[in-house]
C-alpha cells in the first residue's frame, strides 16, 4: 500500500451464534472478504448498545455493519427483534445528523451462510470505498 | 383560577391532607415564575401564563419525602407524570394532582413579553389531562391544531437537505452547546442516577471543555436515551441559553416510531410498553428501510 492511500477501517460487530459462526465457515470454505473488516465478537445482536457505533465512528471507523441470527433464529428468543427497531431508529438518526447511509449496514446472517456473510463484507467495504473516509463523527484524539 | 388555586392549596395545606405543595412562585420579575415547595403559607404563589416548568419532574426529588405532595399539572405536564409513574420513578397515592387549564406558555427574552408563544404551544395537541384527581379551570385549554402532523412540519424540512447540508446545520447547532446540563435536567425522563456523561471517579457532572464532544456526541445519545419515553414536553429547548432546537431530534425518533411502530404518545397512559421494549414478529420494519427511502 502507498502512502496516502485510503484503506478504510470497517467494524462488523457480529452475534456470536449465527454471524460469527458464519465468519467461521467463511474462513473455512476459504472465500475472500476484505482485510478491512474488524469483527466484534457480540453476544447476541442486541447486546450492540447504539453507543457502540456512536463509538466506532468516534474513534474513526468508516463504516459500521451489525451482523445477527434471522428474525425468529436468535439464540435468545426474541434478542435480534429488538435489536431490529433500535437499529432502524439509530441508523435513520444518523442519517438525519447527516451521517452518510453508506457508512451503516445491517444484516442478517446465519452460521450456514459463509457465502452470504463474504458477499455481504465485499459489498458493503466495496461501498465505504465508494464514500471515502469518514470525518464527521470523528474524534482526531481517539484515533490509535 | 389563580386565586382558586391557592385557596384549595391553603385549604389543604391547613387540614394536614398534604404536606407540601409543589406550584410556581412569583420570581425576581412577573415574568419568570419559578418552580418552588410551599409548606406553610401559599402567599406567593402563582399561575400565569409564565408559568412554562414542567412540575412532574420535581415529584422525583420528593418521592422519598414523608407525605403527600399537592402538585398542580398543566395538561402537557401530565403526560410526564404518567411517564414517570410508568417507569415506577415516582408513585400515585403519594401526590394529589390538581390538573390546571392552559392556555399556552408565552416566550420570555430578556425578561420581556415577546408576543409569541412556545413553539410546542403552537403545535400543541395535548390539551386533555391524562391523570388528576381535581380539575381546575380546564375548560379555558385553548385547541391549537387539528392536524397532528404540523408539529413535524421542520423534521421534514431538514430531512430534504442532503447529507452533508444536514451535518452542517447540526454541527452549527451543537457547536453552540456550552454543556451546562440544563437539557439533562429538566428532562423528564432523562433521570438515571448515575449518568453515562458523569465521571465516576470524582462524582461531579462533566462540564464542558475543549473538546468536541458537544458538537458530535452529547445531544444524539441523550436524545436517543429518551427515545421512546420522550413526551415531547419540549423542556429541553426551552431550557436552552444557547437555543439549540432540541426538540427536533427527540421529535425525529417520534416522527420516526410513529410511521414505523404506529401511533405512540409516551405518557398517555402507563400499560403500553415502550416502541424500543416491545416488537412486532411479523411486522416490523427492516433497517433496510432508511437506506431505501429517498
Amino acid at each position: 500500500m502507498s502512502v496516502g492511500e485510503f484503506k478504510p477501517l470497517v467494524v462488523a460487530f457480529c452475534c456470536n451464534w449465527c454471524s460469527y459462526a458464519g465468519a467461521d465457515l467463511a474462513g473455512t470454505s476459504r472465500l475472500q472478504y476484505p482485510a478491512e473488516v474488524k469483527i466484534i465478537k457480540v453476544p447476541c445482536s442486541c447486546r450492540v448498545n447504539p453507543l457502540f457505533v456512536l463509538r466506532a465512528f468516534q474513534k474513526g471507523a468508516d463504516g459500521v455493519i451489525i451482523c445477527g441470527c434471522h428474525p425468529g433464529d436468535c439464540h435468545y428468543s426474541t434478542g435480534n427483534y429488538y435489536t431490529r427497531r433500535r437499529i432502524t431508529l439509530l441508523y435513520s438518526m444518523l442519517d438525519y445528523l447527516g451521517i452518510e447511509k453508506g457508512r451503516t449496514h445491517l444484516e442478517w446472517v446465519s452460521a450456514a451462510e459463509g457465502v452470504k456473510f463474504a458477499t455481504v463484507m465485499n459489498k458493503f467495504v466495496e461501498q465505504v470505498y465508494e464514500l471515502g473516509e469518514n470525518r464527521r463523527l470523528e474524534d482526531w484524539r481517539c484515533k490509535s | 383560577m389563580q386565586e382558586l388555586m391557592k385557596a384549595k392549596a391553603q385549604e389543604m395545606l391547613s387540614n394536614g391532607s398534604v404536606t407540601r405543595v409543589l406550584a410556581w412562585k412569583k420570581g425576581d420579575f412577573e415574568t419568570n415564575p419559578e418552580p418552588a415547595f410551599f409548606t406553610k403559607h401559599v402567599d406567593d404563589m402563582v399561575y400565569n401564563q409564565y408559568c412554562a416548568t414542567n412540575l412532574s419532574n420535581f415529584m422525583v426529588g420528593v418521592e422519598k419525602e414523608e407525605g403527600k405532595t399537592l402538585v398542580f399539572l398543566k395538561p402537557c405536564d401530565t403526560f410526564s407524570f404518567n411517564q414517570l409513574l410508568k417507569e415506577n420513578r415516582i408513585s400515585r397515592d403519594k401526590a394529589y394532582i390538581i390538573g390546571v387549564g392552559c392556555e399556552g406558555v408565552k416566550v420570555i427574552d430578556e425578561m420581556q413579553e415577546t408576543g409569541a408563544l412556545l413553539e410546542k404551544c403552537n403545535v400543541c395537541t395535548k390539551i386533555k389531562h391524562m391523570v388528576y384527581d381535581e380539575l381546575i379551570g380546564e375548560d379555558v385549554t385553548r385547541r391549537v391544531t387539528d392536524d397532528p402532523l404540523t408539529r413535524f412540519k421542520d423534521i421534514e424540512a431538514i430531512e430534504k437537505m442532503d447529507a452533508g447540508e444536514r451535518f452542517a446545520f447540526w454541527q452549527g447547532e451543537f457547536s453552540k452547546c456550552i454543556r451546562c446540563n440544563a437539557c439533562r435536567n429538566a428532562c423528564p425522563p432523562c433521570g438515571c442516577k448515575k449518568c453515562v456523561f458523569d465521571n465516576d471517579n470524582y462524582d461531579t457532572a462533566q462540564k464542558a471543555n475543549v473538546t468536541t464532544f458537544e458538537e458530535q456526541m452529547f445531544h444524539i445519545i441523550r436524545a436517543y436515551h429518551v427515545a421512546g419515553r420522550c413526551t415531547d414536553c419540549g423542556e429541553c429547548t426551552r431550557v436552552c441559553p444557547q437555543d439549540i432546537p432540541l426538540h427536533l431530534l427527540n421529535r425525529k425518533f417520534i416522527k420516526d416510531i410513529n410511521a414505523l411502530y404506529g401511533e405512540f404518545q409516551a405518557g398517555a397512559d402507563i400499560e403500553t410498553l415502550g416502541p424500543l421494549t416491545d416488537f412486532n414478529i411479523d411486522q416490523d420494519a427492516e433497517p433496510s428501510i432508511v437506506y431505501d427511502r429517498g
